[in-house]
């Protein structure tokens, strides 16, 4: 038995077959594009899957997928991680100009969803003047509220997911979303039906597409030419119905689209600034936000930090205990996760504002951090320093603030340049709360212009116009305090 | 003035079961300088330590000027002011503050343990580092003195509470010939300055403690094994350690 299948594999190891056609998408998107499939996680399913598998059949290969972040399909297909980027890709003018793109397979609504009962006084997106909008970043959603930001005054919040908008405009963070209008159903579904209501008018229309490398044209006319069979022979239409994401929007299209015109992509373009110049303001109140949360993220994490250290140093047995696990715990966890807990887990009992969340949650972990190098520092000071200071009769809380204390921190100065340097660059991750920093901003620049050369290297040297001094602060510092 | 100003009777004191100390007595009167000498590792420190409340003993009794020390757990620092203002110890390792010059390691306690003004407090600094001939040295931060001064610096630090009880631990470790003569007038001084004052001080150094001791104890095994004046317990010295301890210089310059 085992003979054989070892034959049977062998066999199929020395036919001669084609290369895999390898497709990038992302599962996190989840359902209906890509999602694990909760029968064997190891797969994913979904109408972009099968629809990848069509294409690869039509091309005689075998489709293989694998999983790249939804924002950097772009990016990662021009590297040549895969042949085909689809995953809900968006038609934009930029793609086409930048990439190599199919021709449109599905074409979606740009719909506002708001919570019921908002649903009459927020007909549009004119409506939501000084209101809060969600959408996910990067997309063609974000682009018209950018635009909406300036024509109507619409507040944008860009989230790096589609889940989270939904849950904060029911929990009251958002006043509206903006997404295709599969995602609104989609998280309808999830969230109970009657969580939040979808604008009947959609705000837009646009087009699902696969992307391919600039130079990759050829692979692209044969996926085109594949598209427009399954179009025709109703291979698209059965695979949507699955889905249940098929509408009579998509029959006109296909009518158009295997009839050989073309469809322009949908959004006009957002005016992008010219040059990299044009950005340097909103990189500078990046910059801002960033040294703004790191300063006081630090502040809180020195505070606490120094709070456990004393308990653990001095405290009696129960607040040692109590200091030691909370230590443990914020180390041997993921920042990300305490970052999601703070914001989402907790927003059943308390809705904290994002930099709020963010200041917290990078504060109460570099606390952890801080409370260590501390206990370390008060415990490097010799012990016949504190003996010296109790033959001279000062108290307990007197050798603390004047002997014990004051040598500590002389210890605990580089480690602490360290951190603080550390924690500046680890503020990049609180943009998965919405906060807008320096690196969120870079991201957001670099997928405007395609390139993440000039936004890369500007982006550093913010960085590093802040670490710098600091690092260069923490040494004559050092150096002026010196104890032996 | 017929009471000891400091009195040591049978004190026993072990670390982790091992007795260093079996039984001390010892006693040092106003205005008298008392050398405790041993060999390393006898138990001087211990002594030291015990007398000025930072080591618990297991049996015995010390009384510093009517102040009584009682075996078991130290009392809490807050209950020892009185000792602490009669007991000055100067460290082997000086232990002066690390991030304060000197002035400030003397006026410290000044300010913040008596309460006076910092001007005050630092004037009178000034005073007992001149008297001790490093005024000069009054902005140094302790890593920047050198031994014979830094340990100037402390003994004036020891001094700022004005104890009637001074120890010193091994004063002599860092210091050579002519140095440790001039601290040996230095101490005769501080005991004959009228205050009546008392000093113990702890060393292996048998020609420092005949230029400045009014009394020798030796301490070997635990126990004090001969003490008197200098010249008597060093003219006929009775016990090996007391001879071993006069063998050890002559020992040392042979090698």
């Amino acid at each position: 038995m085992t003979a054989l299948f070892l034959a049977a594999w062998l066999g199929a190891a020395q036919a001669p077959e084609p290369p895999p056609l390898v497709w990038g998408g992302d599962a996190e998107g989840g359902a209906p594009f890509v999602e694990a499939d909760p029968a064997d996680p190891a797969q994913v399913r979904g109408f972009d899957v099968e629809i990848a598998e069509t294409i690869a059949r039509g091309l005689g290969r075998r489709a293989r997928f694998v999983q790249v972040q939804w924002s950097s399909i772009d990016q990662s297909v021009e590297r040549g991680d895969f042949a085909l980027g689809l995953s809900g890709v968006e038609d934009t003018p930029a793609r086409r100009a930048r990439h190599a793109v199919t021709i449109p397979y599905f074409e979606f609504r740009e719909v506002l969803a708001v919570r019921p009962e908002d649903r009459t006084r927020y007909p549009d997106l004119a409506a939501l003047r000084g209101r809060r909008v969600a959408t996910l970043g990067a997309t063609m959603a974000y682009d018209i509220l950018l635009r909406a930001r300036d024509s109507l005054g619409v507040v944008p919040v860009s989230y790096d997911d589609d889940v989270h908008p939904y849950a904060d405009l029911v929990g009251g963070r958002v006043d509206a979303v903006l997404l295709d209008h599969i995602i609104a159903q989609r998280a309808l579904g999830r969230l109970g039906g009657r969580a939040f209501a979808i604008v009947p008018r959609p705000v837009a229309a646009g087009h699902y597409v696969g992307v391919l490398a600039r130079g990759d044209t050829a692979l692209r006319d044969s996926v085109n030419a594949v598209l427009r069979a399954a179009m025709r022979d109703g291979t698209l239409e059965r695979i949507l119905r699955r889905w249940n994401v098929w509408d009579s929007t998509q029959a006109t299209l296909f009518r158009r689209v295997a009839g050989g015109s073309a469809v322009a992509a949908a959004a006009a373009p957002l005016a992008l600034p010219a040059s990299a110049w044009a950005y340097l303001p909103a990189l500078g109140r990046a910059a801002l936000v960033t040294a703004l949360l790191s300063t006081l993220a630090m502040a809180l994490a020195v505070a606490l930090g120094l709070g456990v250290a004393a308990s653990r140093v001095y405290g009696p047995a129960p607040l040692r205990a109590a200091a030691v696990a909370y230590v443990e715990a914020i180390r041997g966890t993921p920042l990300l996760l305490q970052l999601f807990v703070i914001y989402y887990g907790l927003s059943g009992w308390v809705r904290l504002p994002a930099f709020l969340a963010a200041v917290l949650g990078l504060g109460l972990n570099y606390a952890a951090y801080e409370a260590e190098i501390y206990r370390g520092a008060l415990e490097a000071v010799p012990r016949a320093q504190l003996e010296a200071a109790r033959t001279l009769g000062f108290s307990e809380a007197q050798i603390f603030r004047l002997v014990r204390g004051p040598q500590a921190l002389r210890y605990a100065l580089a480690p602490m340049t360290n951190d603080f340097v550390a924690l500046l660059k680890d503020s990049s991750l609180v943009s998965v709360l919405t906060v807008v920093e320096l690196t969120k901003q870079t991201a957001i620049y670099a997928t405007n212009i395609g390139s993440w050369v000039v936004p890369g290297l500007l982006c550093a040297a913010v960085y590093l116009a802040m670490s710098l001094p600091l690092a260069r602060l923490g040494r004559r510092l050092e150096r002026r305090w010196r104890l032996a | 003035m017929t009471e000891p100003l400091l009195a040591v009777r049978a004190l026993r004191l072990a670390y982790d079961g091992r007795a260093v100390l079996r039984d001390v007595t010892l006693e040092v009167r106003r205005g008298e300088v008392v050398a405790l000498m041993g060999r390393s590792g006898a138990g001087k420190t211990s002594v030291l330590r015990a007398v000025a409340a930072l080591e618990p003993f297991d049996a015995g009794a010390i009384d510093i000027d009517g102040f009584a020390l009682l075996p078991g757990p130290l009392p809490p620092q807050s209950q020892l002011g009185v000792l602490r203002r009669r007991v000055g110890l100067v460290f082997q390792s000086h232990a002066l503050f690390a991030h304060l010059c000197a002035l400030d390691n003397v006026a410290l306690a000044l300010i913040h343990v008596v309460g006076r003004p910092p001007a005050e407090a630092r004037i009178a600094a000034q005073r007992l580092l001149d008297a001790l001939e490093v005024g000069g040295r009054a902005a140094a931060l302790p890593a920047q003195l050198s031994g014979g001064e830094a340990q100037r610096v402390a003994i004036a630090r020891a001094l700022a509470l004005d104890p009637a009880l001074l120890l010193l631990d091994e004063p002599t470790a860092a210091l050579d010939p002519a140095r440790r003569d001039a601290l040996a007038r230095t101490l005769r001084g501080l005991a004959a300055d009228g205050r009546g004052r008392g000093l113990l001080v702890a060393t292996h150094d048998a020609a420092f403690a005949r230029a400045c001791a009014d009394r020798v104890a030796i301490l070997a095994d635990g126990t004090v094994v001969e003490a008197g004046p200098p010249a008597g317990v060093f003219g006929r010295p009775c016990h090996p350690a007391t001879r071993a301890l006069l063998a050890l210089p002559s020992a040392a310059s042979a090698g």
